[in-house]
């Protein structure tokens, strides 16, 4: 079991992080490779300042890294944060589920023998 | 039939899906204690013990799972808002206390075409508490699959 890697801290960093929705754009467009500022900036309607500050959040989780470039600094997705917050809600997700399922064959059931033929005015 | 699961906002958990039924029968699947004890279960190989259902506002409701050597798992609260088939409104609060506080459940069912869409949204008491409960879910997530990983294995 590896879950000492699953710190708290470190998540409540992630969530944080993710719980915006221009952090999450950015993300998105990271997945496609890296990307300098500038480039960040233009699909937004925000100033380069404001992306700035997402992006020194999403660094700050260990989501982003920038690059050494000093004109440049292009920044860069780290998946690995990423991936673990994915699997987590994966995992709760599936203990959900496993219940519904169980729910979905008693639902059957039941309909099966709670719904006795009506069709022919059969009262009971 | 798959579940989405959101976190609407920080404190927030939200659980959304279908089941092919009439809403009336799934309500009665949530609040009769012999059909829910039927298919909500705690941890693998866990018993569910108790299973008691006051179900009227301010009515209490109580379940509790038990484990190898004695563990238990317990979990409590009250109704709120009861409008049968449609809503149920509950506090839920660990005997364990592990995410530090009581959060607010309510669970939405609408129907259309004989088809319920069941929502669970879960309110913690803080952001702390809603990505505790979310870790749980990892760790006995990862339970569950190391077990049924050992049966496999044991299979072979």
């Amino acid at each position: 079991m590896q879950l000492n890697s699953y710190q708290p801290s470190h998540l409540d960093a992630t969530f944080a992080a993710l719980a915006d929705p221009t952090r999450r754009a950015i993300l998105e467009r990271l997945m496609n490779g890296e990307a300098t500022v500038t480039e960040l900036t233009k699909p937004f309607s925000l100033s380069q300042p404001a992306i700035s500050k997402h992006l020194r959040v999403l660094e700050q989780a260990g989501l982003v890294s920038r690059g050494r470039d000093a004109q440049k600094r292009p920044v860069r997705l780290e998946a690995q944060p990423l991936a673990e917050a994915t699997v987590w809600l994966e995992h709760y997700r599936q203990i959900w589920e496993a219940n519904y399922q169980r729910l979905d064959t008693l639902l059957e059931e039941l309909k099966a023998t709670t719904a006795p033929p009506k069709r022919k005015g059969t009262k009971q | 039939m798959n579940l989405i699961l959101t976190t609407p906002t920080d404190k927030e958990i939200a659980i959304t899906r279908v089941f092919n039924a009439t809403r009336q029968l799934v309500f009665d699947c949530y609040t009769k204690p012999e059909l829910l004890r039927r298919w909500m279960f705690g941890p693998n190989g866990w018993e569910f013990s108790v299973c008691d259902i006051d179900l009227r506002v301010g009515g209490k409701y109580r379940y509790v799972w038990t484990g190898p050597e004695d563990a238990s798992m317990g979990i409590g609260g009250v109704f709120k808002t009861i409008l049968p088939p449609e809503k149920i409104i509950n506090t839920q609060l660990f005997d364990q206390d592990w995410t530090g506080g009581e959060a607010i459940v309510t669970l939405s069912l609408t129907e259309q075409d004989g088809q319920t869409t069941a929502v669970t949204s879960i309110l913690h008491s803080s952001k702390e508490a809603r990505d505790l409960a979310l870790q749980s879910g990892m760790e006995h997530g990862m339970e569950m699959g190391f077990e049924r990983l050992e049966a496999l294995l044991n299979t072979l």
